[in-house]
C-alpha cells in the first residue's frame, strides 16, 4: 500500500506510534501524516514528546509500537529511501569540532553519496551565509554559526522533509530572521517542514498546521489559524 | 563500492580529527611507554629475564593503551552526537563499524610500534631477528582486540561509567586474544620454529575473523538507542 499524496509525492507517516523509555511513555498512539509542502509546528510543554516524535520520524529512534512509513513502506525495513528524503536538525549539531564547516559538510556529503559535492557545498555555504567561516573549525564558531552549519548539513542532500528540533535556539535576532525567511522559502519550494519551538508566534509565522502535544499524545492537529487557545500554553 | 567510500570517509575523518587534536595517539603512546618503563624500573630484568617478561609486558601495555584509544575514539563521536549524524545517512551500520575499526587499528598500530621500540631500548633486546613472525602474530591479535574494542567502545560510550565499563566488558571477551598474543609473541621472540607457535597465530586469526564479522553484523543494534 502506498502513502502517496494526491500529487504523487511520497508522504511521511506515523501510525499508532508509541515510544517507551523504561516506565516513561514518551509517545502514546501518535498518528501523523506529513506531505510535501506541509509546514507543521510541533508545540507543547517540556516532556510533551516533541523531540521523541522528531527522532522517530528521522529514523534515529525505533518506535516501541506502531509503524513509521515513508512512501508507504516501513522506514526501518527500507531505511535508505527514507533517510535520503529526510534532513534532521537536532539539539546536538552532529558536527565535529576539530573539522572546519566545509570538512563537516564534505564528510556528510560522502556519507550520503552525493555527486557534484564541491558545488553543493559551495551552494549551501552561500545559502546559510557561511562562506566567510567555511575554513574555521566548528569548535571556534559561535553557537549561532554552529547552528547554521548544522542546518547546512541537514540541507546538503536536498531532503524533501526537514525536521527541525527547536532550530531557533542560540540564534541571534538577525540569524533567527534569516532562518525564518529560509524556512518560508523552503515551504514555497514544496519541502515539508516539521519543527518544534517554544515561541508560538515565531512558529505561527512559518507554519500552516499545528500539532499540539501533551503527555506523549497529539491534542490537536489542524490548521494553525483555527487552533483556539493552544498557543498560549507552553 | 559505495560501502568502501563510506568506510574510507569515516577512516579519513577520524585521522583528520586526530591530527587536529592529537589526544588519542598521545595518550595511548604515553601510557604504553609508562607501562614499559615501570616494569623495567620494578624488575630490572637481565636479558634472559627480559625474554620471559617481554611478551606479557607488551600485551599489558597494548591492552591498556587500547582501552584509552577506544574510549577517546568514541568521546569525539559523543561530543556532538557524531554517531547519530552518521546514522541519519543511508549507510550500512557495518560500514560505520569498519571505518571506526580501521582508524582504531591504525592508531593502535602506531602505539604498538612506539611501545616495541621503547621496550627494545629499555630492555636491551633486539626485535630485528624475529620481526616478521612477531609482526604477524601481533597483527593477528591486535586485529581481534581492536575489533571487539571498537564494538564495546561504542556500547560503553552510551553508559554513564564508560571509562570503567569498557575494560569490564572487553577484557573477559578478549582473553583468548591475550593468551594467543602472549604465547605467539613469546615463541617469535625466542626464535622458536614457527611450527611450535603457529597454532596460537591461527587461533588469534580465527578469533579476529569471528570478532570482525560478528561486530559488523551486530553494530546496527549497538548504534540503536
Amino acid at each position: 500500500m502506498s502513502s502517496d499524496t494526491p500529487h504523487g509525492k511520497p508522504a511521511l507517516e506515523l501510525r499508532d506510534v508509541s515510544k517507551q523509555f523504561g516506565a516513561f511513555q514518551a509517545l502514546n498512539g501518535v498518528c501523523l501524516r506529513v506531505e510535501p509542502g506541509d509546514s507543521v509546528l510541533l508545540y507543547g510543554p517540556n516532556g510533551a514528546g516533541k523531540t521523541t516524535l522528531l527522532r522517530v520520524l528521522s529514523t534515529l529512534a525505533r518506535p516501541s509500537e506502531g509503524r513509521v512509513l515513508y512512501d508507504g513502506a516501513d522506514v526501518h525495513a527500507n531505511p535508505a529511501a527514507a533517510k535520503a528524503a529526510i534532513g534532521f536538525v537536532s539539539h546536538t549539531t552532529f558536527l565535529y569540532g576539530e573539522l572546519t564547516a566545509r570538512e563537516n559538510l564534505d564528510f556528510a556529503g560522502k556519507l550520503f553519496g552525493l555527486g557534484n559535492l564541491p558545488q553543493r557545498i559551495v551552494s549551501v555555504l552561500e545559502i546559510f551565509h557561511l562562506r566567510q567561516r567555511a575554513e574555521t573549525p566548528v569548535r571556534e564558531l559561535s553557537r549561532g554559526y554552529q547552528q547554521r552549519v548544522s542546518l547546512a548539513r541537514a540541507f546538503l542532500h536536498d531532503p524533501q522533509f526537514l525536521l527541525l528540533d527547536e532550530p531557533f535556539t542560540g540564534l541571534d535576532a538577525a540569524s533567527t530572521e534569516s532562518l525564518q525567511v529560509l524556512m518560508q522559502c523552503l515551504r514555497a519550494q514544496g519541502k515539508a517542514l516539521i519543527f518544534s519551538t517554544h515561541d508560538y508566534e515565531q512558529g505561527k509565522a512559518i507554519a500552516r498546521r499545528l500539532v499540539a502535544m501533551e503527555g506523549g499524545k497529539v491534542r490537536y492537529d489542524g490548521p494553525i489559524d483555527s487552533a483556539p487557545q493552544i498557543g498560549v500554553r507552553s | 563500492m559505495r560501502t568502501l567510500r563510506v568506510i574510507s570517509a569515516i577512516f579519513l575523518k577520524d585521522l583528520r580529527v586526530e591530527w587536529r587534536h592529537r589526544e588519542t595517539l598521545a595518550s595511548m603512546c604515553i601510557f604504553g611507554l609508562l607501562v614499559v618503563f615501570l616494569f623495567n624500573f620494578a624488575f630490572e630484568p637481565a636479558r634472559e629475564e627480559s625474554l620471559r617478561l617481554l611478551p606479557g609486558l607488551l600485551w599489558i601495555a597494548f591492552a591498556f593503551a587500547g582501552v584509552l584509544g577506544f574510549n577517546r575514539s568514541f568521546a569525539a563521536e559523543r561530543e556532538n552526537a557524531g554517531l547519530e549524524g552518521m546514522r541519519l545517512a543511508p549507510v550500512d551500520p557495518g560500514a560505520i563499524y569498519l571505518g571506526k575499526m580501521l582508524a582504531n587499528l591504525f592508531f593502535m598500530g602506531i602505539a604498538e610500534v612506539v611501545v616495541v621500540f621503547a621496550a627494545s631500548l629499555w630492555y636491551n633486546f633486539s626485535f630485528i631477528p624475529s620481526l616478521g613472525w612477531f609482526a604477524l602474530a601481533t597483527f593477528c591479535c591486535t586485529l581481534g582486540y581492536v575489533a571487539i574494542g571498537t564494538t564495546f567502545g561504542a556500547v560503553a560510550s552510551n553508559t554513564r561509567m564508560r571509562e570503567v565499563m569498557l575494560p569490564v566488558l572487553q577484557f573477559p571477551v578478549a582473553v583468548p586474544i591475550f593468551i594467543a598474543g602472549v604465547e605467539s609473541t613469546a615463541g617469535a621472540l625466542k626464535g622458536d620454529p614457527i611450527g611450535d607457535y603457529s597454532y596460537w597465530i591461527k587461533l588469534a586469526a580465527g578469533f579476529s575473523i569471528i570478532f570482525v564479522v560478528l561486530s559488523y553484523l551486530l553494530f546496527e543494534y549497538v548504534l540503536e538507542e
